[in-house]
C-alpha cells in the first residue's frame, strides 16, 4: 500500500514536472515570439546556459544561489517577518524531507546509528516539524487575520497552507498518539525488549506511565517507588539504548499529555493508523500536485531568480526571453508584495478593477497563456488594468522571486492594445513611458494604432454639429439638476474674449486649427454656457490639450478653462 | 533641516540620475531627504480620467508626509503641481476630503492638511537661499549660457501652486546664475516641453518641444537646465529620437539643475550621473573655470 502510494504520487510529479517545464518553452505570451519553435527555443536555452556556465557570469549565479535563494535576501528586504516565516517552513520543511522521510536513503547512510526513536533524532523531527508548523501559523496570520492592503487570497494560496499544516498536523497526531497508545507500547515490548516476566513487563508500563506520557488502560498512577524502581531497571536494560525519553519528541508529548483522557479509547479506535493514513496520504497528494500547484515556485522561484542575476531583458535572445516569461508565471508566488508597494494601489482602491494590481494581472496572465478565452468583459478589464500602470518599475524592484515584471506588462500590453477593446486611458499620460521608451521598439502602425482606436472611441462625437450648417438646437434640454455638468460651473463668467483660445499653444500650432481640434477653447466654454455638454466632450480640442494651463492663468473672467477640459475628459471616460 | 523626498514615478525607473544628482547636493547642505516607500503615484496621470481617483491617489502621499511631520520635496514638476492641485481641491471640499479620509482609514492614513509641499527649486531658493549656497560654490561656470524650463505645472495656475509669478518668474534664473552661467532671455521660457501629449500625440507634443528647442537655441543657450523628469525625457530621449530620425538635427541637450549646481560643488561626474543622459553631456566641464 505504502509502495503503491509513494511510486503513484511518484510518477505523478515526475510526469507534471516534464509537463510544467516543457511549457516553459512551448507557451507564448500575447502576440510575442509567434515565429519562434520550440526546438529554437530549447536550443537557444542550452546556449544560454552553456554561455553562463563558461563565462564569468557563474559568479552571479553563485551569488544568486547563496543570496536570493539560500539566504532569501529579497524576502528580508521586503519584510523580517515574511523572511522568517519562510525560512522556518523551507528549512524545516527540507530537513524533515531529508531526515525523515528520505530517512531509509540518507540518514541511514549517513548515520550507523540512526534510529527514528534516538536523539538526536527524535528531538530534530519535532524541532523540524515545529519549525514548519511556525512558519506556515505566521503565513496564515498574514493571509487571513493581518490586513495587508490589496493582499489577495485565492484558491492556490489556501492550498498551499493547508497541505502544509495537514501535513504537519497530522505527523505530530500520529506521534502523540503513538506514545499515549497502549498497544503500540506491547508492541514494541513484544519486538524489541525480549522481556516475558509479566511482574517487569507491569513495572516498566508503571514508567512509561509515568515517565513518558504512555495511557495504560491496565495501570495507572499513583505509583510506589518499588515498582518504579524495578521498573526504571527494565527501562535502562531493555528500552533505553534505543529509545530516548519520550519528552525530547516536545510537540508529540504534548499532544500525548492534551489527550490523555481520551487516549485509550483512541488506542482502541486504532487512532494511529488513521493518522498514519492521513500524514502519508497528505504527503502523497503532496507530492503529486505539486508541480500544478503554487509549491513548483520551489523549482521556478530559483531558476527566475538566477535568471534575474544572468540575463539582459533587452539584450538576451528573444527566445530565451519568451522562455524566461512564461517560467517566470510559475514562479510568481503570489505574495503581493508587488501590489502592496504599487505606485496605482490608490487608484485600484478607486477605480476597483482588481487587473490594475500587478499579483492579480499575473493571475490572469497565467490563464491567458495557458489558452483559456477571457469574454469581452474581462478582456476590456485586463486591457484597462494592464494601461493603468505609472511604469514606475517598482513591481520588479520588489519582487522577491526576481520575476521582470515590467517587462511582462511592457509584451502583454502591446497584445491587448492590438487585439483588445480601445482604451480610453490610452489618451492619458500612461502613455508617456509607452511614448518614450517603448515606441521605438516597434513598428510606426503597431504604435500608432492603440492611440487611433481611443480617438475614435472618445473624440468627433461633435463633428456633425460643427459642420453642419443647420443652426444648432439650444435648451433642448431642460434646464434642471439632470443636465451634465463638467464639475465647477465658471465657464458661465464668460464673456468670449478668446483670451484662452488667444494663448493656446495648440491653437497656435495649426494653420487652420478647428478642423483639427472640433472647437477651440472658448468655444467649448461658449457650448458648456449653453448646455451643450455633449457637443463639447466630443471636442477633439479636450484630448489635445498639453494642460499647459496658459488658459486659465490668463482668463479675465476666472474660469478654470484648464480644470474645465478634464471635467470634460472625466465626463468621457466614465462614460466609455 | 529634513523633507520628505517625493520622487514619483518616472525619476526611480528613468531618471534615476536626478535624484543621485539631488542626494549628492543636499549631502553637501546637510539637509536629510527622507524616502517614504509608502508613497505612491502623484495622480496625475489619472487626472484626465476621474477626478476622485487622482485626488485620491494624491491624498495618499500628502497623508504619509503628514503622519511623518515632515514637509514634502517634490523634484518633479507635473507631481508638484498635481499634490499642489489635490491639496487645494480636499481644502476646498469638504464631503471629498471626507470620502478620500475614509478610504486612506484601510490603509491607517488620515489627511488633515497640514503638510506643506515644496518643489526643488523653491527648497533651494526660499529655504536654503541663494546666499547659502554660494560659500558652497567651489568652482564657476564662464561663458556658459543656460536657457531655463520654467515647467506649466509649477508655474500654472499660480493660485494654487504658488511656485512664483507666473508671467516673470525669477527663481530658476537666479539659482542658475549662482554658478556663474548667463540665463537667457527666451521666448519659450514658459512654455509647454510637450511632455503631457508624448505617447498620445507625439506630433503634436514633437512640435511643442521643437519650437522650445529652437528659441532656446536662438537665443544662444548652449544648454536646457531642467528640474522635471518630463521636461528632461522630452528634450534627452524624445529630441534624441528626433535626431536620430532626422539629416539636420542638431540636439541641444538638456541637463537637470543639480547636475549643473553639483558640478560647481566639484561632485564627480559620475555621482551627478552625467552619463546618464542620453545626449552628450561632458563637454559642459569646459565652462568650468580652473582657478
Amino acid at each position: 500500500m505504502f509502495d503503491f502510494l509513494l511510486y503513484a504520487s511518484l510518477i505523478i510529479f515526475l510526469l507534471g514536472l516534464i509537463y510544467k517545464v516543457s511549457n516553459w518553452f512551448i507557451r507564448k505570451l500575447g502576440g510575442v515570439g509567434q515565429t519562434v519553435t520550440t526546438a529554437q527555443r530549447v536550443r537557444s536555452a542550452a546556449s544560454g546556459i552553456l554561455q553562463v556556465v563558461f563565462s564569468t557570469k557563474l559568479v552571479f549565479v553563485c551569488r544568486a544561489i547563496l543570496v536570493d535563494i539560500l539566504l532569501q535576501g529579497r524576502v528580508f528586504k521586503e519584510s523580517v517577518l515574511r523572511w522568517l516565516a519562510h525560512m522556518l517552513i523551507f528549512y524545516g520543511f527540507m530537513l524533515l524531507l531529508l531526515m525523515h522521510a528520505l530517512d531509509s536513503v540518507i540518514t541511514e547512510a549517513w548515520f550507523n546509528d540512526y534510529y527514528p526513536t534516538v536523539n538526536p533524532f527524535l528531538f530534530l523531527r519535532d524541532l523540524f516539524g515545529a519549525m514548519v508548523l511556525t512558519g506556515v501559523a505566521l503565513a496564515a496570520i498574514r493571509r487571513y487575520l493581518s490586513k495587508v492592503p490589496r493582499l489577495r487570497t485565492g484558491g492556490r494560496d489556501h492550498y498551499a497552507v493547508i497541505i502544509l499544516a495537514v501535513i504537519m498536523l497530522s505527523g505530530i497526531g500520529l506521534e502523540g498518539l503513538k506514545i499515549s497508545s497502549h498497544s503500540e507500547f506491547t508492541r514494541m515490548v513484544e519486538d524489541y525488549a525480549g522481556m516475558d516476566d509479566e511482574e517487569e513487563i507491569e513495572a516498566l508500563e508503571a514508567v512509561w506511565v509515568k515517565d513518558y506520557g504512555l495511557v495504560s488502560p491496565n495501570v495507572t498512577g499513583p505509583f510506589d517507588e518499588d515498582l518504579l524502581a524495578a521498573g526504571r531497571e527494565a527501562h535502562e536494560t531493555n528500552c533505553l539504548d534505543c529509545h530516548a525519553s519520550a519528552k525530547w519528541a516536545f510537540t508529540g508529548y504534548t499532544l500525548a499529555k492534551i489527550i490523555t483522557p481520551v487516549a485509550v479509547w483512541l488506542d482502541q479506535a486504532d487512532g494511529t493508523t488513521i493518522f498514519w493514513y492521513i500524514h502519508i496520504i497528505a504527503c502523497f497528494a503532496g507530492l503529486a500536485y505539486l508541480p500544478f500547484s503554487k509549491m513548483f515556485h520551489i523549482i521556478a522561484a530559483p531558476i527566475s531568480l538566477i535568471a534575474n542575476q544572468v540575463m539582459d531583458p533587452r539584450r538576451s535572445a528573444p527566445a530565451n526571453i519568451l522562455t524566461r516569461q512564461i517560467m517566470e508565471l510559475d514562479a510568481c508566488t503570489h505574495c503581493g508584495s508587488c501590489s502592496l508597494n504599487c505606485s496605482a494601489g490608490m487608484i485600484y482602491e478607486a477605480v476597483g478593477n482588481e487587473y490594475i494590481l500587478p499579483s492579480e494581472k499575473m493571475a490572469c496572465l497565467k490563464k491567458m497563456v495557458a489558452g483559456q478565452k477571457l469574454d469581452d468583459e474581462q478582456m476590456k478589464a485586463i486591457g484597462e488594468g494592464v494601461y493603468l500602470c505609472t511604469n514606475c518599475d517598482r513591481c520588479t524592484v520588489r519582487c522577491p522571486s526576481g520575476i521582470q515584471l515590467k517587462e511582462l506588462w511592457y509584451h502583454v500590453r502591446e497584445a491587448l492594445l492590438m487585439s483588445g477593446p480601445p482604451l480610453a486611458p490610452v489618451l492619458t499620460p500612461f502613455s508617456f513611458a509607452r511614448g518614450v521608451a517603448i515606441q521605438e521598439t516597434l513598428k510606426a502602425a503597431d504604435y500608432n494604432l492603440p492611440i487611433r482606436k481611443a480617438v475614435g472611441l472618445v473624440a468627433g462625437q461633435s463633428e456633425q454639429l460643427i459642420k453642419s450648417d443647420a443652426t444648432i438646437p439650444l435648451n433642448t434640454l431642460p434646464a434642471t439638476a439632470g443636465r451634465p455638468s463638467p464639475g465647477d460651473n465658471t465657464f458661465s463668467h464668460c464673456f468670449s474674449c478668446q483670451s484662452c483660445t488667444a494663448v493656446c499653444p495648440v491653437v497656435a500650432n495649426y494653420p487652420q486649427p478647428e478642423q483639427v481640434l472640433g472647437l477651440l477653447p472658448h468655444q467649448i466654454m461658449c457650448s458648456l454656457g449653453l448646455g451643450l455638454t455633449e457637443m463639447a466632450a466630443g471636442a477633439k480640442m479636450i484630448w489635445d490639450c498639453l494642460t499647459c494651463y496658459q488658459c486659465q492663468e490668463n482668463c479675465p473672467q476666472q474660469v478654470a478653462v484648464c480644470d474645465l477640459l478634464y471635467g470634460l475628459k472625466n465626463f468621457v471616460a466614465a462614460k466609455s | 533641516m529634513q523633507f520628505a523626498s517625493f520622487l514619483g514615478c518616472n525619476i526611480p525607473a528613468r531618471v534615476s540620475q536626478y535624484a543621485d544628482a539631488t542626494g549628492a547636493v543636499f549631502d553637501k547642505l546637510n539637509i536629510e531627504l527622507v524616502d517614504f516607500p509608502e508613497f505612491n503615484c502623484c495622480g496625475y496621470p489619472a487626472r484626465n480620467m476621474d477626478h476622485r481617483t487622482f485626488v485620491l491617489s494624491a491624498a495618499k502621499n500628502l497623508a504619509v508626509a503628514e503622519r511623518s511631520g515632515l514637509d514634502m520635496m517634490v523634484m518633479c514638476k507635473c507631481c508638484y503641481g498635481s499634490l499642489k492641485k489635490a491639496a487645494y481641491a480636499l481644502d476646498e471640499d469638504p464631503d471629498l476630503k471626507k470620502d478620500i479620509n475614509a478610504i486612506l482609514a484601510k490603509e491607517k492614513l488620515h489627511y488633515e492638511g497640514r503638510v506643506q509641499v515644496h518643489h526643488l527649486l523653491s527648497v533651494l531658493y526660499h529655504k536654503v537661499g541663494t546666499a547659502s549656497l554660494k560659500p558652497l560654490i567651489s568652482k564657476t561656470f564662464s561663458g556658459l549660457q543656460i536657457a531655463v524650463s520654467y515647467g506649466c505645472h509649477a508655474l500654472r495656475p499660480s493660485k494654487i501652486t504658488g511656485f512664483d509669478d507666473p508671467v516673470s518668474p525669477v527663481i530658476f534664473d537666479e539659482l542658475v546664475e549662482i554658478t556663474g552661467a548667463f540665463s537667457v532671455e527666451w521666448a519659450r521660457k514658459l512654455d509647454c516641453c510637450g511632455a503631457p501629449l508624448t505617447g498620445v500625440n507625439d506630433r503634436l507634443a514633437m512640435d511643442m518641444a521643437l519650437k522650445k528647442i529652437t528659441s532656446a537655441r536662438d537665443a544662444g543657450a548652449h544648454y536646457i537646465c531642467t528640474a522635471c523628469p518630463y521636461t528632461h525625457l522630452q528634450f534627452d530621449w524624445v529630441q534624441n529620437r528626433m535626431a536620430l530620425n532626422s539629416d539636420n538635427w542638431e540636439p541641444l541637450a538638456p541637463i537637470l539643475y543639480p547636475q549643473l549646481l553639483g558640478l560647481c560643488m566639484e561632485i564627480d561626474q559620475k555621482t551627478l550621473g552625467l552619463d546618464h543622459n542620453r545626449l552628450e553631456l561632458s563637454h559642459i566641464t569646459s565652462y568650468l573655470m580652473t582657478e
